[in-house]
């Protein structure tokens, strides 16, 4: 391993989030806020309590996943793409390094950045609703998993698109939509159904539902379920990326 | 000794199936200077890519300092630079933090102090920390080898260092090419220009359509290259070369009115003064008189073509 390059990956993608350190924070901060102004105030004076819980605490989680989910996506594709793009993965390619040295450098920052983001949401919620969280490390580990698994999947988005159309598909058409049908507002139980059958094929589902538990102690499905459907998903990236990087698939002419 | 970078028999395919390396077979010694000369598409960039790891290739062998690139390509990437053909660099970083990444890339242990030299060496040391859209095309061509050079390879690729470079720049740019030599840097690069691979190299390869037409020292092919000629327009066309001028190296062209004397511009004596004398001693009056040389482009040109006839031919 040659942990000087992958150090010097991670840096470099780093220090491009402290550039812009300010559009970094600001922009979470303020459409946290906003959802909180929307669904907490407007939603929330309808919906007291779901589940025993204040409708703005509710939310609090699945806000948390539905930013780091897409930020870790946009970082991660955003990152190795730049490269492909203007031509400078070339030193990318001519280094001394492994695919796999590429991989933790990049979806390392990216992973970092969105938790970063997603811990400043945490701490902006607070201001406005009574927050406790239960399982502070089941807490954490969800958080960490879902940045990396996703971080991972942006990579290979970023991999695989040949223009910023493509880069932009996949979030929009995929991700975006699996989130907000994921219950990051509501409880899956408050679904018709027929629809809550759907919603256990959505595997947001399992992820918000988890990560709700490490917050309130209650969650759509059992705490386990939630887990190795985490760990599925990252396994699932960790082998997709693991075929790019034995294939040159997108990579090396 | 083995050379510095041996390649046998390199072969590439690209994935759409089209053949850019047809088995070449180069070995470059350690300090010296190489340079690839070809027309466009030759594959100039391509056997650099497949050295260097941008591509894979198909076929064949190449080691750089003994390390096969393929199966040992940590250690054979380390021992390389690469200095590519276009001009690509992050708009927004600095000159700085650039060559910083390239060294840690490359996985060399942090050295400000070299990397201050380095940008001194190449006049960029006052542009340290500007960004790197602010630089003009020369400075960002300088910032390429700076970053190529960040790790201190012993083997740097240049392809076509000075395209689109003015004439100061194209010499700026040889002289830091010597003084890289002086540090015992081997130097493979790529160009179009013929006095330029003349002016920098110590070897020079003429590459076309994926094969390699010849290796030769410069100075050998610079010593093909010295002959001139002497034309000589005659008044009145003549039958034969008079009998008095056989002690010089003459012959008839355009029907007898031409006659033209070979001669080496390395020599002591080009005989000229001499050959002007013996002419009117014979009785031949001189309407003109032109020299040429046969220039590296025009031996260039020639192998090309002839490549071409045969690849026709086939
Ligand atoms: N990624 C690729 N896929 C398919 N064909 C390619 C690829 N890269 C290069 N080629 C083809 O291989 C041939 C050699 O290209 P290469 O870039 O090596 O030429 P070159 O000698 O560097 O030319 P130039 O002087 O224009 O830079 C060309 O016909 C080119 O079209
Ligand atoms: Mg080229």
């Amino acid at each position: 391993m040659n942990w000087t390059a992958i150090w010097a990956i991670y840096r470099f993608e780093m220090a491009r989030f402290v550039r812009t350190f300010l559009q970094s924070i600001i922009s979470p901060v303020i459409s946290t806020s906003l959802y909180f102004v929307v669904f907490g105030a407007a939603i929330g004076s309808r919906i007291d309590e779901v589940d025993g819980i204040s409708y703005g605490a509710f939310i609090v989680p699945g806000l948390i996943m539905l930013t780091v989910m897409t930020q870790a996506i946009s970082n991660a594709s955003f990152g190795i793409y730049f490269p492909k793009f203007i031509g400078t993965i070339y030193e990318l390619l001519s280094a001394p390094i492994s695919f796999a040295e590429v991989i933790l450098g990049y979806v390392g920052a990216a992973a970092t950045k969105s938790l970063f983001i997603g811990v400043m949401i945490l701490i902006t919620a607070t201001f406005f609703v009574d927050l406790t969280v239960q399982n502070w490390p089941a807490m954490l580990a969800f958080l960490v998993l879902t940045c990396t698994s996703f971080a991972l999947l942006g990579f290979i988005i970023g991999i695989w698109a040949s223009n910023f159309e493509q880069l932009q598909l996949v979030p929009l058409l995929v991700v975006t939509p699996l989130v907000f049908l994921g219950g990051s507002f509501y409880s899956i139980s408050m679904l018709p159904e027929f629809w809550q059958k759907v919603a256990l094929f959505n595997p947001v589902v399992y992820l918000i539902s988890g990560f709700r538990w490490s917050f309130f102690g209650m969650a759509d499905v059992p705490v386990m379920v939630s887990l190795l459907a985490i760990a599925g998903f990252t396994a699932l990236c960790v082998l997709t990326v693991w075929w790019i990087f034995k294939t040159g698939w997108r990579i090396r002419a | 000794m083995a050379g510095m970078v041996e390649i046998e028999n390199a072969e590439k395919t690209y994935d759409g199936g089209f053949q850019a390396l047809k088995g070449v077979s180069l070995s470059i010694e350690e300090g010296e200077i190489l340079a690839l000369l070809g027309p466009n598409g030759a594959g100039k960039t391509t056997l650099i890519s497949t050295i260097c790891g941008i591509t894979m290739p198909t076929g064949g062998s190449i080691r750089v300092g003994g390390h096969d690139v393929v199966r040992d390509f940590r250690a054979a990437r380390s021992l390389v630079g690469l200095v590519p053909q276009e001009l690509t660099l992050e708009p927004f970083e600095t000159v700085w933090s650039a060559v910083r990444f390239s060294r840690g890339l490359f996985g060399a242990k942090r050295d400000d102090a070299y990397l201050d030299e380095l940008l001194r060496r190449l006049s960029l040391y006052d542009k340290k920390h500007s960004q790197l859209q602010e630089l003009s095309g020369g400075m960002k061509r300088r910032v390429l080898i700076a970053k190529a050079l960040s790790h201190d390879p012993k083997v740097l690729f240049l392809d076509e260092p000075t395209a689109g470079v003015d004439v100061e720049l194209r010499r700026d740019m040889w002289d830091i090419v010597a003084k890289l030599k002086e540090t015992g840097v081997t130097i493979i690069l790529t160009t179009h220009y013929i006095e330029e691979a003349e002016a920098m190299a110590d070897r020079i390869g003429v590459i076309s359509a994926g094969e390699l037409l010849l290796v030769e020292k410069t100075t050998d092919l610079m010593a093909r290259l010295g002959r001139k000629e002497l034309r000589i327009a005659l008044s009145a066309p003549i039958e034969t070369v008079p009998e008095g001028l056989s002690d010089y190296d003459l012959r008839l062209e355009d029907e007898g009115e031409t006659l033209i004397y070979t001669y080496d511009t390395q020599a002591e004596r080009t005989g000229i003064a001499r050959l002007i004398g013996s002419l009117s001693e014979a009785g031949l009056s001189i309407a003109d008189v032109e020299t040429t040389q046969s220039s590296l482009e025009e031996i260039f040109v020639g192998l090309v073509r002839k490549e071409d006839d045969e690849g026709d031919a086939a």
